[in-house]
């Protein structure tokens, strides 16, 4: 019987890394050691041709030392996350505070505002590309003659414009039913201890919603950090490199530059994501501690 | 009472203020609404107008209506181009691929998180966890060299045996859709869907005497279908859509996908916009057609990865 019931129990863990074993085959090669083999090639010097040679923090030193990544990839992705996070999380929370009032053509209005977010980058991007070209169809209606995409003052701004578009219509659908979870109840509490709407909704619906909002921002700047084919399709990091974003700047060390330089880019992969880790746990300590704690 | 009184003069305006409200409410939010489905409309309103203009009309105004009127750029995308219909032709393998072998493994994986009692599991769903969580470009070298030359060039000799450390699959559709055959949070959300999935069904099933295999797949699959065209419509728009991997490992022209071929079609005829324009619509138009058609599936997987987290 001890027998049978063993024997059972490892036909039981054979079926069940076989159901597994796609994933694993994955997770092992393409995550697991994929995560390994950049921390190695960060400490490498690779070209592609020879074999990587070790240098230790040479890497690390060339990226630290390197202008295009201090003055311009570094503070350009700053300001890309702190200017694109918080203006689609409040645009998506009001679109979803306006579609939860009891309002007609609500499924239709909800229809039109996920269009964007359906759309390839690559495409929205070349329709961006060609509505703000120096005759395009943006100048045309504003009667402007800015050739956008030209130029530095305002390339940045374009792109960060049209994520801010394309992006708010999926986190608004997400705020959308966090709204829609929250019990009438509480909403009738409120009324009855004579709280006003304006109250309500920043006493009641943003406590509320609390875990929504840390999770909106979360894939936001997680997103936003990785920006890349917007960038790729509109500007190539250009002009003046003052659209090149730490992603963009991956990229070009590792697969664009004439002379490739793959260990320093896994080098800066490396500290895009400690720089993702730290500002995504400083983001969830700053959510959670503000205000009272309501779940 | 007291405090009533004393409080009154700030009441009564907060009343007036709040009867205001109650009155501009309904026409603002309406307004914001009208406002934001204009922007949104618009770009592809006016891709739709100008891909049925001449080509040599792509910045000439009206900008409304297509006049002069032309399908000149569709018979371009599909005649005098040979490569869009490839490029469309290799988009659509290559998501309907990773949809069919994604679904198929995610709900495998998923069930056996869920139900199977096996060693390491917790562990391993943690290293899930963690894997979900790790931002793409980190692994985008490794991937690019595994999947490609090898993270050792040439591969290793061990005696008589070559061993190659990469796949070899460069400028192939297969470079583009092995690694991406399953994903994380696929896995995850299949997960937490069969723990709160009845026990009895299958268990019924596997006391006819039928095992795991077939409970899972004549039982479990087919109960599951919602979830599973959830996670099939979610991950063909993302495959359809995909960039920067295709990017790296898809290198000649005849393999690019529609996204790729677009933005190499620009680089190389930049003066035919329109025909840009009517191309991009081969890549908008099918995953609107599922949208509307699914639309109650895609804003349910959507809504789910929200509350989910929380």
């Amino acid at each position: 019987m001890q027998a049978k019931f063993s024997r059972k129990k490892i036909t039981e863990a054979v079926t069940g890394y076989l159901f597994l074993s796609p994933w694993l085959f994955v997770f092992i090669v393409f995550s697991a050691f994929s995560l390994g083999y950049a921390l190695y090639l960060s400490f490498t010097d690779y070209n592609l041709l020879k074999p990587p040679v070790w240098w230790g923090w040479e890497g690390y030193a060339r990226v630290f030392d390197n202008d295009l990544f201090l003055t311009k990839a570094l503070p350009n992705t700053f300001k890309y996350v702190l200017i694109v996070v918080p203006i689609q999380t409040a645009i998506s929370l009001v679109l979803a505070f306006a579609m939860d009032q009891n309002l007609r053509f609500r499924k239709f209005f909800r229809t039109v505002f996920y269009l964007p977010s359906v759309t390839s980058s690559v495409v929205i991007s070349l329709i961006f590309v060609w509505l703000f070209a120096p005759q395009g169809i943006f100048n045309q209606i504003t009667s402007l003659t800015i050739n956008w995409l030209d130029d530095p003052k305002y390339a940045f701004y374009v792109i960060m414009g049209m994520n801010i578009f394309t992006t708010s219509g999926t986190l608004m659908l997400i705020f959308l039913s966090g709204l829609q979870d929250i019990s009438p109840a509480i909403y009738e509490a409120a009324q009855i201890d004579g709280a006003d709407p304006i109250q309500i909704f920043f006493k009641v619906t943003i406590p509320m919603l609390r875990p929504v909002i840390f999770f909106v921002v979360t894939v936001g700047v997680i997103g936003c950090f990785q920006v890349f084919d917007q960038i790729f399709v509109m500007t190539k990091g250009g002009p003046l490199d003052s659209t090149t974003t730490l992603t963009y700047l991956i990229y070009k060390w590792a697969f664009r530059d004439t002379t490739i330089k793959m260990g320093q880019a896994s080098a800066l992969a490396v500290i895009l994501t400690l720089i993702i880790l730290v500002v995504t746990f400083v983001q969830r300590r700053v959510i959670e501690g503000s205000g009272s704690t309501t779940q | 009472m007291s405090a009533l009184t004393s409080n009154q003069p700030r009441n009564i305006r907060n009343e007036r203020l709040l009867t205001i409200w109650g009155r501009l409410k309904t026409p603002f939010f309406y307004t914001l609404l009208v406002f934001w489905g204009l922007v949104c409309l618009s770009p592809l309103y006016f891709t739709l107008v100008y891909s049925l203009k001449p080509v040599a009309n792509a910045y000439i105004p009206p900008i409304w209506w297509p006049t002069p009127f032309t399908f000149d750029n569709y018979r371009t995308v599909f005649e005098s181009f040979d490569l869009f219909p490839r490029w469309l032709y290799n988009s659509a393998f290559i998501a309907v691929t990773v949809t069919i072998l994604r679904v198929l493994f995610c709900a495998m994986a998923g069930y056996a998180f869920a139900r199977i009692e096996f060693p390491l599991k917790n562990f391993l769903f943690t290293a899930l966890l963690v894997s979900m969580m790790m931002p793409s470009v980190v692994t985008l070298i490794p991937k690019f060299l595994i999947i490609g030359p090898g993270f050792i060039k040439g591969g290793i000799d061990v005696g008589p045996f070559h061993i190659p450390t990469g796949f070899n699959l460069i400028d192939r559709l297969g470079g583009v859709i092995l690694p991406t055959a399953i994903e994380a949070f696929g896995v995850f959300m299949m997960t937490q869907f069969y723990k709160s999935f009845p026990r009895e069904l299958e268990e019924a099933a596997m006391m006819d005497g039928s095992g795991r295999w077939s409970a899972f797949f004549r039982v479990v699959l087919p109960v599951s279908q919602t979830q599973l065209i959830t996670l099939a419509l979610l991950t063909f728009q993302g495959e359809w859509n995909r960039f920067m991997e295709p990017l790296v490992i898809l290198r000649s022209p005849e393999n690019f996908t529609l996204p790729l071929g677009l933005q190499w079609f620009r680089g190389e005829y930049y003066t035919l916009y329109s025909v840009i324009l009517a191309g991009s619509l081969f890549n908008t138009i099918p995953i609107l057609i599922l949208f509307f058609l699914f639309q109650r599936y895609f804003i349910r997987g959507i809504a789910t990865s929200g509350s989910k987290e929380g």
